[in-house]
């Protein structure tokens, strides 16, 4: 077989069906063979927008997102996408092609040391020199890409190795001695986590991504409901615990709501479950959660005690973990008290927005919420439209709230809802955007409607980069630099690229506009002309302690 | 403070490239560095010396070593009972009259003169740090002109 036959042979039998990617002249040998493979490819307009798929439909399915470009210009189009896949842990094999093998090195046309330029940003890379290496490479590959805590991995195929010939020899076990991730807590350390879990009076579950990745969703809720303790979650942990439960917190940290931060400041026992104590969560560190004991358990042993002093530190996989720490618990801590003073606080400082004359945008998220009842899946750009689509939707599930939490990328929504539709056709998906986001990737409303990947985009349009503009407002005196965005008319645009454009600029068009848009059976921009100056709220400045907020009613 | 640990690692190119990446990504100072092939051809062996305040950066060093994939095991020599060398080469001022004073000073330490020629002598010594450091404060009388070493190598 050749090298492109081969690599398809390899995906097929990884549970492969769908590519995102882009062809050119260092993959040719491989298109040719998927002019008749059984494989499904997605042509995206821009190699970012197939990087960002990939990830989508690996946040929205669990399995491995594939994205495949050329060589040179093709290659780094992908960083970005690679780089957000690895901040976030997610699975995700990139396949680039790459300059013959004898002129690698030599600045031959379109030639990048893609390899070189993604070491940092991948959880391995590979740059496959023999073809007899080919096998063995891909199925590393996959196998460190899903295992442990997930990343990216880039494999560049030079296309000489592609058009080569070799026998197809499959590899069934993968054994890499460097790689050996620990999966089952070590005994000892759970007994302790117990034990102090059953002493304490103030405990709190802070859920991060690694519950989802884990598939530990029934546990934590299992672990919630026996100890009676409230849960808080991460951005990257939205959907890991149900937000109509009773014990839910909603998402702690700089926009996160002032009762869960209240409450993680003044617990005695934070039980951190798939989290990483990320800057946006703790605030200062030195004021962070003064009175608390902290378990943490993670699949990442460098993530613990890296910002923070753990005292019970449990590395392997949360859903192992907590299925031994719930048999371990013995005596239920009496959380009464604590409970009470929580609910209080959600009752003083609920998340809250004024009405006003223009559309808000808090009142879009809670009209999507109403009408698609908390079964959609939500994709986001970044900024205030991000930070609302967290707030304001009630998300009950895993794996329905996709979005670019570590890089922050800008442009990752939309190529993101589109991974996210073609990996579950039968959810509605929608995109929430920024008018400055959406024009990103904007390229990708082609692949969208080409393919008929029916994604629904609710622009919240205010004329500005909002985030920056309200810490311009804020810290910088409301000296607006370079933050003022003049946009194309997007219900036109939409409408040039054969998808639908439907605008609305008053409250009552809102409701009516999500349902229309809906319906419709096709790719649809939702233009939300909103309040320009709506604040997220509340907010917790930069270096502050996370109990120190301002603005909302906090 | 300086802490010695040799990782062993996958015999491949670019684990060196991945290994100083992640050094200055982070800002963690390497001080010395030693690595060639061991036994196994598959297998390399470095050695480091790196530069870290405290333990907490230390621990946060080995952590994120051992998650590269290339990365096989790694030893902290720092609180070990070790083994350590290190081979360095001197070029020393010596006028022909000097030699006789010089080579006396070498005999104290494992060092010896390899090459010569007019008033200039290229010195070898192998020895722990600490001889080391004491040989070339006692060579700076001469007069040193240039000076390589090949870092640290360590074993238990």
């Amino acid at each position: 077989m050749s090298g492109a036959e081969i690599l398809l042979e390899c995906l097929k039998r990884e549970g492969v069906d769908v590519i995102f990617g882009y062809p050119g002249g260092s993959v040719l040998p491989i298109f040719d063979k998927l002019y008749d493979a059984p494989i499904r490819f997605i042509l995206t307009r821009h190699e970012q927008g197939a990087a960002h798929a990939a990830d989508g439909y690996a946040r929205a399915t669990g399995k491995v997102g594939v994205c495949l470009a050329t060589s040179g210009p093709g290659a780094t189009n992908l960083t970005t996408g690679i780089a957000n896949a690895y901040m976030d842990s997610i699975p995700m094999v990139a396949i680039t092609g790459q300059v013959k093998t004898f002129l690698i090195g030599n600045d031959a046309f379109q030639e990048a040391d893609i390899t070189g330029v993604t070491r940092s940003i991948t959880k391995h890379n590979y740059l496959v020199k023999d073809i007899k290496d080919l096998t063995r490479i891909i199925r590393e590959a996959f196998h460190i890409a899903s295992t442990g805590r997930p990343g990216p991995v880039l494999i560049d195929i030079p296309v000489d190795i592609q058009q080569q010939d070799t026998d197809f020899i499959w590899i069934k076990e993968v054994d890499i001695r460097g790689y050996k991730p620990t999966y089952f807590g070590h005994p000892g350390q759970i007994k302790k986590a117990a034990k102090l879990i059953s002493g304490s009076q103030k405990p709190i579950i802070y859920a991060g991504g690694g519950i989802i990745t884990s598939g530990a969703y029934n546990e934590v809720r299992q672990l919630a409901e026996k100890i009676n303790a409230p849960v808080t979650w991460t951005l990257m942990g939205i959907g890991s615990f149900p937000a109509t439960h009773k014990l839910a917190l909603g998402m702690l940290g700089m926009h996160g709501t002032a009762y869960a931060n209240h409450a993680i400041m003044e617990s005695d026992l934070i039980i951190a479950i798939g989290a990483r104590f990320d800057d946006r969560v703790t605030g200062r560190l030195d004021n962070f959660a003064p009175y608390a004991k902290i378990i943490h358990i993670d699949i990442d042993p460098s993530s613990i005690s890296k910002n923070v002093k753990v005292d019970v530190p449990i590395v392997g996989d949360a859903r192992n973990i907590l299925a031994e720490l719930l048999e371990e618990i013995k005596k239920i801590p009496d959380t009464s008290a604590w409970l009470k003073t929580v609910e209080a606080w959600k009752q003083k400082y609920p998340l809250a927005y004024k009405e006003g004359d223009k559309i808000k945008p808090q009142y879009v998220m809670e009209q999507i919420d109403a009408v698609t009842r908390g079964e959609a899946i939500i994709t986001t750009e970044v900024g205030q439209n991000q930070m609302w689509a967290a707030q304001w939707y009630k998300y009950r599930y895993p794996r329905t709230f996709i979005s670019s939490g570590g890089l922050g990328t800008m442009g990752f929504g939309f190529p993101a809802a589109m991974g996210a539709k073609v990996g579950c056709p039968e959810k509605i998906v929608f995109d929430i955007a920024g008018d400055g986001s959406i024009q990103m990737n904007i390229q990708e409303l082609a692949t969208c409607v080409c393919n008929k990947i029916n994604v629904k985009v609710a622009i919240l349009n205010n004329g500005y980069l909002g985030m920056v503009r309200q810490w311009q407002e804020l810290f910088y005196k409301k000296r607006y630099s370079y933050t003022r965005m003049s946009s194309p008319d997007f219900v036109k645009l939409a409408e040039s690229y054969g998808a639908v454009g439907i605008r609305a600029t008053k409250k009552e068009e809102v409701h009516p506009a999500i349902e229309k848009a809906i319906a419709i059976d096709n790719t649809v921009f939702i233009d939300f002309q909103i309040e320009p100056e709506e604040n997220v709220f509340p907010m917790v400045p930069a270096g502050e302690a996370i109990n120190r907020m301002i603005g909302g009613m906090a | 403070m300086k802490h010695t640990i040799s990782v062993i690692v996958e015999n491949k190119p670019g684990v060196l490239a991945r290994i100083a990446g992640l050094f200055s990504a982070r800002g963690y100072n390497i001080a010395s560095l030693a690595v060639s092939e061991t036994l196994d051809p598959t297998i390399s062996c470095m050695t480091m010396v790196v530069e870290a305040e405290d333990e907490k950066i230390l621990e946060q060093i080995k952590k994120q070593l051992n998650k590269l994939i290339d990365v096989i095991r790694i030893t902290d020599f720092t609180k070990k009972e070790h083994a350590e060398r290190e081979l360095i080469l001197v070029k020393v001022n010596c006028p022909s009259k000097e030699r006789a004073r010089l080579e006396n000073l070498l005999k104290k330490y494992m060092a010896k003169i390899i090459q010569h020629r007019e008033s200039i002598c290229i010195i070898e010594a192998v020895g722990q740090q600490h001889q080391i450091k004491q040989l070339l404060e006692a060579l700076t009388q001469f007069g040193i002109e240039e000076l390589i070493r090949t870092g640290k190598i360590a074993m238990a």
